[in-house]
């Protein structure tokens, strides 16, 4: 009993540490999304480098592809820029963007200096499209398959570990 | 060549921490004075290897060295000498060398002023910091190497990041972790002192000074913090329950309990086993602090390091420390005993009702940072938890604290009679209920809440002049001076410092109570009404800067049709990075800010000359919460300057006044 109430601080930490410990390897950005198994919103957005033309949805129909959701004034979009600059180079899977409310100009600017890895952007000045995809923080990436299903979506920068582990050999799987 | 022999210091670090960290202690327990000595020139080398190092990386970042991944990732040719200093403490890496930094200096001031001390303490302080250092040591070389080369070194550097590049960034996070990890003083110090068997009023005299000390730069740390995101972040917000604003605002709340039951232990000899338990639990929350945000379980504005290993090094390295440390406790602890008894109405039993108040406030921000952790890890969901809780909650526990801060200072110590209490204090109370029932009439609207949060203040203005006068009374000195002359330095810091707690209430309660937001749509030369003043805009001129373009905007300000003030509001657009970031304008008085930054250009497109949406804030006495913080920090450093803790140690503790006219100093 005396020794006991000593121990109390003790206790509590050891609790406090189970739950740190587990918090670990929980990704607190790892929402699930309504949207995956489901077919992919639909949508007909300006290209940033071509305004006069539309990127649709329905155009892609057939392939697996990324959609990369992506700003210039995004801090992490910075993080992952060199990882799809290396997939672009790969040409493992063509990697469509959408500009989120973002001004064209800086858009393309950004992509000037730090390099394109899109095969087209759509510009989405007001964020309509991205309320439709459920997007709440830049950056996001959807992988979209042939049927134009929604299969995986990743919150915040991708990583060489997201993408080794689960989106690569997902995309592989998808190709076949 | 620089990075290498940074590199290298900081392994000689490690091995030289290593010896700190086991020798002395090994001295200490078998009681071998040679290994003893080995404590201080170890500390002092080890803390010279970590600042060697600190230097090599502020040289990589000074001399936009981009061979060096972490220069590469955080700075830029083109960013200006100032912000490629703070870019040194601006990655992950660099921030924990910072932290370890630190760490060696607080270890290296122990060895100067500790010459009064048994050779056992000093053994055993410095042995203790040792081993802290040896963790951060370690998790610098195992996981986050500041000197990691990049082959083929990049041409330029990704830029420091925006938001970061701001005289704030130089001044606020070498403050904060000088606070932060100066609670490792402290905390060493209790270690010891259960080690050694010894808890007593000499110990806490020891203990004092330092943790002082470390909480007054605490404060400053994030009262500058917080004045930072108010005038960058743009929405004229002063504090966000942000994770990693909590995670530094917890040591501080225990800090702040810590030098209260401090002064009992030292005074009175009671609250032994709470204060060290208080030690230990301060200076694991800045571990822990340190942890959630390098860590990544919470998301948060400051994350930008989320790796898993690195996390569960901290998780292990917390767990060591601070596990040891209270298991240490839990052994220890029941042969230290409590200490003496006291009265149920006395100084004693006001300052540890104040204490349980902050530990509960404390642990009611812990809770509300951590329980989208607990439900994620239940597997109940997830969830955030905002600003409402902690108004919520915080309010009511700081309120009784904010009133028994009036009462301590006069009540006596072990038995205070509430006659006596109320003899003292009546003035106090009543010119406090009538000057907040009738002042907000005057300052425009009446709301309870206002009235409560103004009679708060003014309570602690009254009840510490109350408290001085009676004072000056007792002295029975003739003369005022002398009178004053008469009291402690430590009681003098007492007084600001409360008075700045008073400051602090003014500024909140007024600001929530008579803020005014507007955001409206201007055209250029058009003009809006906001409170007292009349916003005329003149339109947007863009214009270079060191590392960036500006558009500036031009807004006049006019009370009652005269020019008050002209102000600029900045948007820049960073050149390294195409970041854009908004300054905003403020004009600072005594009685507010006016507070102007630019939105957007309302035209689609890039069409600056149109009209903007503008948005204008008047933010009443909003400067008092950072002035508040300043004076508690400034009455903390008077408070150090006494001469009692600079003489030799005297085996017994100050002899209470008793029973026999003023209690002894509050201080």
């Amino acid at each position: 009993m005396k020794s006991a109430r000593w121990s109390i601080p003790l206790a509590i930490f050891v609790v406090l540490m189970a739950f740190l410990y587990i918090g670990l390897y929980r990704d607190p950005r790892e929402v699930p999304s309504p949207l995956i198994d489901k077919p992919a919103p639909a949508f007909a957005l300006s290209q940033l480098h071509d305004p006069e033309r539309k990127l649709t949805n329905a155009d892609l129909k057939g392939k697996v592809w990324l959609l990369n959701v992506w700003a210039s004034w995004c801090a992490s979009c910075r993080d992952e820029h060199p990882l799809l600059m290396q997939l672009a180079a790969a040409n493992a899977v063509p990697i469509y963007g959408l500009d989120y409310k973002d001004k064209p100009d800086a858009g393309r600017a950004w992509l000037a200096q730090n390099g394109n890895p899109y095969t087209a952007s759509a510009v989405d000045l007001d964020g309509r499209v991205g309320i439709d995809y459920g997007v709440y923080g830049v950056p996001e990436t959807f992988v979209i398959d042939k049927q134009g299903i929604v299969r995986y979506k990743q919150i915040g920068p991708l990583t060489l570990d997201s993408l080794q582990r689960k989106i690569m050999p997902l995309i592989k799987d998808l190709q076949k | 060549m620089i990075p290498e022999l940074g590199h290298f210091a900081l392994i000689l670090a490690l091995l030289v921490a290593l010896a700190q960290g086991t020798l002395p202690l090994i001295g200490a327990a078998v009681g071998t004075p040679r290994l003893m000595a080995i404590a201080r020139p170890a500390a002092r080398a080890q803390a010279l290897l970590v600042a060697f190092a600190f230097g090599c990386l502020a040289w990589s970042f000074i001399s936009n060295d981009f061979s060096v991944q972490n220069v590469a990732a955080n700075s830029n040719s083109e960013l200006p000498l100032q912000y490629r200093v703070a870019a040194t403490w601006g990655s992950h890496e660099g921030s924990l060398l910072l932290w370890t930094l630190m760490l060696g200096g607080w270890s290296f001031a122990v060895t100067l002023f500790s010459r009064n001390l048994p050779q056992q303490m000093v053994a055993r302080v410095l042995s203790v910091m040792g081993l802290i250092s040896v963790g951060f040591l370690l998790f610098l070389l195992l996981t986050s190497n500041p000197f990691d080369r990049l082959m083929p070194p990049a041409a330029e550097g990704r830029d420091l990041n925006p938001l970061l590049q701001d005289p704030g960034m130089v001044f606020h996070p070498p403050l904060l972790y000088m606070g932060y990890v100066g609670f490792s003083v402290a905390f060493s110090f209790a270690l010891a002192a259960l080690l050694g068997g010894r808890l007593d009023a000499t110990w806490a005299r020891w203990s004092r000074p330092w943790t002082t000390i470390a909480w007054s730069f605490l404060t400053i740390g994030i009262a500058l913090g917080s004045g930072w995101a108010y005038y960058t972040l743009g929405w004229g917000g002063w504090w966000f329950w942000d994770p990693v604003e909590n995670a530094s605002f917890m040591p501080w709340l225990v800090g702040t309990a810590l030098i209260h039951s401090l002064a009992v232990t030292e005074k009175r000899g009671a609250f032994k086993s709470w204060t060290v338990l208080l030690a230990i639990v301060a200076f694991s929350l800045s571990l822990l602090g340190t942890f959630l945000v390098r860590s990544g379980v919470l998301t948060s504005v400051h994350a930008f390091a989320t790796d898993p290993a690195r996390g569960v090094f901290i998780l292990v390295f917390l767990a060591i420390v601070v596990g040891g440390s209270l298991a240490l406790f839990a052994w220890r602890a029941s042969s230290v005993g409590l200490g003496g008894a006291f009265g149920v109405v006395s100084r004693e039993s006001m300052l540890l009702a104040n204490n349980i108040l902050l530990i509960v406030a404390m642990a009611s921000v812990l809770l509300g940072t951590l329980y989208p952790l607990f439900l994620d890890a239940l597997n109940l969901g997830k969830i955030s938890v905002g600003p409402p809780y902690f108004d919520a909650v915080f309010f009511p526990l700081m309120a009784p604290a904010a009133f028994l801060m009036g009462v301590g200072p006069v009540a006596r110590w072990n038995q205070a009679p509430l006659p006596e209490i109320w003899t003292r204090l009546r003035w106090a109370l009543g010119v406090a209920a009538v000057t907040a029932l009738i002042l907000p009439f005057v300052l425009g609207r009446w709301s309870p809440l206002i009235a409560f949060g103004l009679f708060l203040a003014l309570w602690i203005f009254t009840s510490t002049a109350a408290g001085l006068r009676a004072r000056l009374i007792n002295s029975r000195r003739g003369n005022l001076f002398a009178a004053l002359g008469a009291n402690s330095p430590s009681y003098y810091g007492m007084l600001l410092a409360h008075i700045g707690v008073g400051v602090f209430v003014v500024g909140v309660t007024l600001v929530k109570g008579y803020e005014v937001e507007r955001d409206v749509r201007l055209d250029v030369g058009g003009s809006a009404a906001v409170g007292d003043y009349e916003f005329k805009f003149l339109g947007v001129k863009p214009g270079p800067g060191p590392n960036y373009r500006a558009l500036t905007g031009t807004v006049e300000v006019r009370k009652d049709g005269q020019l008050v003030q002209t102000l600029q509001p900045e948007k820049r657009i960073y050149n390294a990075s195409g970041q854009a970031m908004t300054i905003a304008a403020i004009d600072t008085r005594v009685h507010g800010d006016i507070y102007v930054s630019l939105g957007e250009p309302v035209a689609a497109g890039e069409d600056v000359t149109g009209p903007w949406s503008v948005r204008i804030y008047l933010k009443p006495f909003i400067d008092w919460i950072w002035m508040g913080a300043f004076l508690m920090a400034l009455g903390g450093f008077i408070a150090v300057s006494d001469r009692r803790y600079r003489l030799a140690v005297t085996r017994k503790a100050t002899v209470p006044a008793g029973g026999a006219g003023m209690p002894a100093g509050a201080d």
